[in-house]
C-alpha cells in the first residue's frame, strides 16, 4: 500500500510539472508585459502555442538528419527526468535517490548536449552560431553549478537533494557566509542556464544576438512544441530548485498526509508565482549584455561558488 | 593450468605471429594476423576476468629467460589483472575493427609484424615482478609502437611524430630506471617482491615518486610530458591509434600505480599534492588544447591527455586519503580513477574506431573538409554519438559514472588533516567540472562538424557506410559504454580486491544489497546514484512523449528549403566550421592560454589573393619547455662539434682526462 502511495505521489509530482510549466512560462511573460504596460498575452498562452504547435505539420530542412527529429524526445526526456526528481511539494520522493543533485545537472547537460548538436544539424549559420555560444556559456555555467552543489553537499553533507532539501528546511542550518554567496550564484547559473535577459533574450529574434532560438531556429510543428515545453521545464526546475533549497517552508515531510500534501502543493504554487514575478521584474529593469560579457558575468558565479566551497573547505563555521 | 600461464602463453604466441607474419600469404595475412590477435587477446581476457572475479590469490612464476642469473619474474595479482583485462578487451576489439579496416592499408607489412608484438609487449609489462622484465617489455613495447607510428613515413608530419615519441619514450624509460635504480637500493633487489620488502627512506622515496612521475607520466600525457602524444597517436593506423591512446596510456598508469602505490612505501602526505595539482592542470589543458584543434584525430588524442588527467586527480585524492589514514575514503577514490581507466579505454577506442572508418570513407582527418556523414554513414554516425555522450560525462552513459564517483570522493577530502590539501582539493574540483564541461562542448564540436551539417566536399558526399567487422567493433564497445552506465555496481564490484590489495579497504558491496541496483559510494543518505533507473526513465518518458504525439498531434512531415531566417544559402561553405564552433570558447579561454589572436589579412591594391581571417595560437607550454631545451642542445651540439675533428693524440688525452676524473669523483665518493 505504501508503495502504492509513494508511486501515486511521484506520478503527482511529474504531472503537476509538466502541467505548471507552460503556466509559468505565461505568467512571467504577462507579468513582463504588465511592467511594461502592455496588455500582454492571455495567461494560457503558451498552452494555446502548443496545442497550435501540435496541430501543424512539421516542415523539416532538406539536409536534417534522422537525429534532428530524435533529439526533440530526448531533451524532453532528459528535462522531464529532471525535473521530477526536484522536490516541488514533498520530499523523499519514490525515486529521488536514483539520481543525485550531480546527476541532476548532468542530465539538464545531456539535454543541452542533444540541443546544441540540433543546431549544428542542418548546416545553417544560424544554427552554428547558437550552438557555439550555447556551448560557450555551458563550459562556464556548469564548473559554477557544480561548485554550488559541492557547498550544499558539504553544508548538508549529502549530495541527494531531498537531504539537502529536508537539511535547509531544519533549524540546524542558520545563517552561513556561504549559503549567501551560494544564492547569488546559484540565481546567476539559472538566468545564464535559462536564456535568460541578461544572458539571451528568450522574446527575441534578431538574429546577432540569439542564442537558444538560434538553435531551434529550423525546428517547426511538433518537434517546436517538445523543445517548447522542454525549455518551459527547465525554468520551472530551476525555480523549484532555488525555491526547495532557499525557501524550504511548506514542502511536506515523506511522511505527511494528504492535508499537509495539499499545503505542500499550495505552497509551492505561490512560491512559484513569487519567483516568477521576481524574475519578471528583474528581467524589465535590466539590458541585454553583449555575449562576450556573458563569460564576466558567469565568472562571477563560478568565483562565488569555488569561494563558498573554499569557506566550506577552511571551516564549518561559515 | 593457471589463469598466469594462460596469459603468458597468449603473449608468446603473439610473439611468434609477429615473427611469422611476414612469411603469410597477402591474401590471407590480415585474416589471420587479426584473427589470431583477437583470439589471443580473448583468451587472456578470460584469465584475466577470471583471476578479478574469482578473487584468487597472487601467483608467480620465475622463467629462465633473459639475464642467466636472475631469470625473468611473472605473477598475476588483482591490480595486474584488472589492467590485463583493460588491455585485452581493447586489444580484442581493435583485432575485431581492424579484420575489416586492415584491408584499406597501403603496406600491411608496416603494421602486420609489429601489431602483435606490441599486444604482447603491453600484456608483459603488466605481468613482469622484476624490474629487468617491466623495464625490457616496457621499452619493447614503446618500439613496437613507434614502429607503427612510422608506418606511414610517407607523411612529413609522421616522421616529426615518430621523432618527437622516440625522444621522449627513451627518456621516460631512463627516468623508470633510475627510479627502479633507487628502489632496488645497493643490494640489487630486482624482483617486485623484494623491492616491496625494502621499504625506501622518505628522501629516496620522494625522488622515486617524481622520476615515476616523468617515466610513466610521459607515456600517459601528464601535461607538460605530453607533447608527443598528440603527434603520434594520430598517425598510427586507426585501430593502432585507439590502442596506444585507449590502453597504452593505461599501461603507463598501471606503471605509475605499480611504483607508488604499490613499490615506493608509505605515501608521505605532500605526495598528493603533486599528482592532484598535475592531474587538475592535466584535465584543463588536454581538453582547451583539443577544442583549438580541426584534426579529428588529433582532438582525440588531447582528450586522451584530458582523460589522464581525471585519472590521476581519482589517483592523487587516493594517495591523500591513504596518507591520512581514510582507508574507505581512498579506496573510493581509487575505484574512482580505475573505473575511469576502464571506462576511457572503452570509449576512446570507440571514437578512434569511428574517426577511422571515416578516415577511410573519406581520406580526411581535417573537420574543416568533413560534414554531413549521419547521411552517408548512419550507423558509424550512431556508434560515434554514443562514444561523444559517453566521453562527455552525460547519465546514463559510463564516463559519467566514474566523474560522479570522483566527484563524491572530491566531498570527502574536508575529512583531511592537513591545510594545504584542503586548499588544493576544492581547486581540483573546479578544474575538474570546467574539464567536464568544455568535454561536452569539444565532441559538440566533434560530432556536429564532422557528422552534422550538410558534406563539404565532393568525396565527402560520395562517402560509403564502413565494413560490418569495423561496425561490429564499434556496436560492441557502444553497448558496453551503456551497460558500464546502467550496471556500474558490477565494475565496482569487480574492483574491489584491486582497491583492497592497494589501500587495505574496500568500498562497500554495490550489487545485491541495494535496491534497483544503485551505487552507495558511502551511505545511502549521503549520496546514491542508479545509472539503470536513470536511464529507463528517459526511455519511459521519451516513448510516452512520443506515444502522446503520434496519438494526439498532427503526424504530417514536409520537407522544404532550410528556413535559416530567410535568407538559406546553397553552399556548404557557409556552415559553422570547427574553427568558428570553437571561436567563443577560443576568445574566453584561449587569450590566455595561447595568446590567441585573431587578425585580418587584407591583400593590398591590386593584390588577387582572397582576404583571410588568421589566428595566432602560440604553444607557451613547448616554447616555455621543449624550445629552450632543443635550443640549449642545439647551441652545445655546435659548440661540442670540433671534438669530431681531434688528432687522435688528442682523443686519447681527453679519454685519459676523462677517466681520471671519473676515477677520482669515485674515490672521493662518501
Amino acid at each position: 500500500m505504501a508503495v502504492i502511495v509513494e508511486f501515486v505521489v511521484q506520478g503527482v509530482q511529474m504531472v503537476l510539472v509538466l502541467l505548471l510549466a507552460p503556466l509559468l512560462t505565461g505568467f512571467v511573460r504577462k507579468v513582463k508585459a504588465r511592467l511594461l504596460r502592455r496588455q500582454g498575452p492571455p495567461l494560457l498562452q503558451p498552452y494555446l502555442d502548443l496545442v497550435r504547435l501540435m496541430r501543424k505539420e512539421v516542415v523539416l530542412a532538406e539536409s536534417a538528419s534522422w537525429l534532428f527529429r530524435a533529439i526533440p524526445y530526448l531533451i524532453f526526456a532528459a528535462t522531464w527526468v529532471a525535473a521530477s526528481l526536484v522536490p516541488t511539494f514533498r520530499t523523499g520522493l519514490m525515486f529521488s535517490w536514483s539520481a543525485d543533485l550531480i546527476a541532476i545537472i548532468a542530465l539538464l547537460g545531456s539535454a543541452r548536449f542533444f540541443q546544441a548538436l540540433a543546431g549544428l544539424d542542418v548546416g545553417t549559420s544560424f544554427g552554428g552560431i547558437g550552438s557555439s555560444r550555447e556551448v560557450m556559456i555551458a563550459s562556464l555555467a556548469e564548473p559554477a553549478m557544480i561548485m554550488i552543489v559541492f557547498t550544499l553537499a558539504l553544508i548538508a553533507g549529502s549530495t541527494q537533494l531531498s537531504s539537502i532539501a529536508e537539511f535547509m528546511g531544519s533549524p540546524a542550518v542558520g545563517l552561513r557566509v556561504s549559503l549567501g554567496l551560494v544564492l547569488v550564484a546559484l540565481t546567476l547559473v539559472a538566468i545564464a542556464e535559462n536564456g535568460r535577459i541578461p544572458v539571451d533574450n528568450p522574446a527575441t529574434h534578431l538574429e546577432l544576438t540569439m542564442v537558444h532560438e538560434a538553435m531551434v531556429l529550423e525546428y517547426s510543428g511538433r518537434h517546436l512544441a517538445l523543445i517548447d515545453l522542454s525549455a518551459s521545464l527547465k525554468l520551472l526546475l530551476y525555480i523549484s530548485l532555488v525555491a526547495c533549497l532557499f525557501a524550504p517552508w511548506g514542502i511536506a515531510p515523506s511522511d505527511a498526509g494528504t492535508a499537509v500534501l495539499t499545503i505542500g502543493i499550495a505552497a509551492y504554487v505561490v512560491k512559484l508565482a513569487i519567483s516568477g514575478f521576481l524574475l519578471a521584474f528583474f528581467e524589465t529593469s535590466i539590458a541585454k549584455m553583449r555575449v562576450f560579457r556573458v563569460p564576466e558575468f558567469l565568472g562571477v558565479a563560478l568565483m562565488l561558488g569555488l569561494l563558498a566551497t573554499l569557506l566550506r573547505f577552511v571551516s564549518r563555521g561559515f | 593450468m593457471t589463469m598466469l600461464t594462460v596469459a603468458l602463453s597468449c603473449a608468446a604466441t603473439l610473439l611468434v605471429l609477429a615473427v611469422a607474419a611476414p612469411f603469410i600469404a597477402r591474401s590471407l595475412a590480415n585474416t589471420l594476423v587479426y584473427g589470431l590477435c583477437a583470439a589471443a587477446a580473448l583468451i587472456s581476457l578470460f584469465a584475466a576476468l577470471d583471476h578479478v572475479l574469482g578473487a584468487t590469490t597472487p601467483e608467480g612464476v620465475a622463467l629462465p629467460l633473459g639475464i642467466p642469473w636472475l631469470g625473468a619474474h611473472f605473477r598475476i595479482d588483482p591490480l595486474s589483472a584488472f589492467f590485463l583485462a583493460v588491455v585485452d578487451l581493447g586489444a580484442a576489439a581493435a583485432s575485431l575493427f581492424a579484420l575489416g579496416h586492415g584491408h584499406h592499408e597501403e603496406s600491411p607489412l608496416r603494421v602486420l609484424p609489429f601489431y602483435p608484438a606490441f599486444l604482447a609487449g603491453m600484456t608483459l609489462v603488466l605481468l613482469a615482478d622484476d624490474a629487468f622484465t617491466f623495464l625490457v617489455s616496457w621499452e619493447f613495447m614503446s618500439l613496437t609502437s613507434w614502429a607503427l607510428v612510422m608506418s606511414h613515413h610517407g607523411v612529413r608530419d609522421n616522421v616529426h611524430a615518430g621523432y618527437v615519441y622516440l625522444v621522449m619514450a627513451v627518456f621516460g624509460t631512463l627516468s623508470l630506471l633510475l627510479a627502479f635504480g633507487l628502489l632496488a637500493g645497493p643490494e640489487g633487489t630486482y624482483t617486485f617482491g623484494q623491492i616491496r620488502s625494502m621499504h625506501p627512506t622518505p628522501g629516496l622515496a620522494a625522488i622515486v615518486l617524481i622520476l615515476a612521475l616523468i617515466g610513466a607520466g610521459s607515456k600517459a600525457g601528464l601535461v607538460p610530458l605530453h607533447v608527443w602524444l598528440p603527434l603520434a597517436h594520430p598517425a598510427a593506423p586507426s585501430h593502432v591509434s585507439a590502442l596506444m591512446s585507449g590502453v597504452m596510456t593505461k599501461v603507463a598508469v598501471y606503471g605509475f600505480v605499480r611504483i607508488i602505490f604499490d613499490l615506493a612505501g608509505e605515501p608521505a602526505w605532500w605526495w598528493s599534492i603533486l599528482v592532484l595539482a598535475l592531474g587538475g592542470i592535466t584535465a584543463v589543458m588536454g581538453v582547451v588544447y583539443a577544442l583549438m584543434q580541426h584534426d579529428l584525430k588529433r582532438l582525440l588524442a588531447y582528450h586522451t591527455v584530458e582523460n589522464i588527467g581525471i585519472i590521476f586527480i581519482g589517483l592523487g585524492l587516493a594517495l591523500a586519503f591513504r596518507a591520512h589514514g581514510l582507508v574507505f575514503a581512498a579506496a573510493l577514490a581509487l575505484t574512482a580513477g580505475l573505473l575511469h581507466v576502464f571506462n576511457h579505454s572503452v570509449f576512446k577506442s570507440l571514437l578512434f574506431f569511428g574517426s577511422g572508418a571515416v578516415l577511410t570513407a573519406t581520406g580526411e582527418r581535417d573537420m574543416e573538409h568533413l560534414g554531413g556523414l549521419i547521411h552517408r554513414m548512419p550507423q558509424t554516425a550512431f556508434v560515434f554519438l554514443v562514444g561523444c555522450a559517453a566521453i562527455s560525462a552525460l547519465p546514463p552513459l559510463n564516463g559519467f559514472v566514474s566523474e560522479w564517483l570522483t566527484f563524491q570522493a572530491i566531498l570527502l577530502s574536508p575529512q583531511i588533516s592537513s591545510w594545504g590539501l584542503r586548499l588544493l582539493v576544492p581547486a581540483v574540483g573546479a578544474m575538474l567540472a570546467l574539464s567536464a564541461a568544455l568535454a561536452a562542448a569539444c565532441f559538440v564540436k566533434a560530432f556536429g562538424v564532422t557528422f552534422l551539417g550538410r558534406a563539404r566536399t565532393p568525396a565527402v558526399a560520395r562517402a560509403t557506410e564502413t565494413d560490418r567487422h569495423s561496425l561490429g567493433a564499434m556496436y560492441f564497445l557502444a553497448a558496453l559504454c551503456l551497460v558500464a552506465g546502467v550496471l556500474p555496481g558490477v565494475f565496482i564490484d569487480a574492483l574491489a580486491p584491486v582497491a583492497e590489495s592497494l589501500v587495505g579497504g574496500r568500498m562497500p558491496l554495490q550489487t545485491g544489497m541495494q535496491q534497483w541496483l544503485s551505487i552507495v559510494p558511502i551511505e545511502a543518505s549521503r549520496s546514491s546514484y542508479d545509472g539503470l533507473l536513470v536511464f529507463l526513465f528517459m526511455v519511459i518518458s521519451g516513448t510516452l512523449a512520443a506515444f502522446a504525439i503520434h496519438r494526439l498531434a498532427s503526424d504530417r512531415l514536409r520537407r522544404a528549403p532550410a528556413w535559416d531566417c530567410g535568407y538559406p544559402d546553397q553552399s556548404a561553405a557557409t556552415q559553422y566550421t570547427a574553427s568558428s564552433f570553437a571561436q567563443p570558447i577560443r576568445r574566453v579561454f584561449g587569450t590566455v592560454v595561447f595568446h590567441a589572436r585573431e587578425h585580418g589579412d587584407m591583400p593590398g591594391p591590386g593584390d588577387m589573393r582572397p582576404a583571410r581571417l588568421v589566428v595566432d595560437l602560440r604553444d607557451l607550454i613547448w616554447d616555455a619547455v621543449y624550445a629552450p631545451i632543443a635550443k640549449a642542445i642545439g647551441v652545445i651540439a655546435d659548440r661540442l662539434n670540433h671534438l669530431q675533428f681531434l688528432t687522435i693524440r688528442q682523443s686519447l688525452s681527453l679519454v685519459f682526462t676523462a677517466l681520471v676524473i671519473l676515477l677520482l669523483v669515485l674515490a672521493i665518493w662518501p
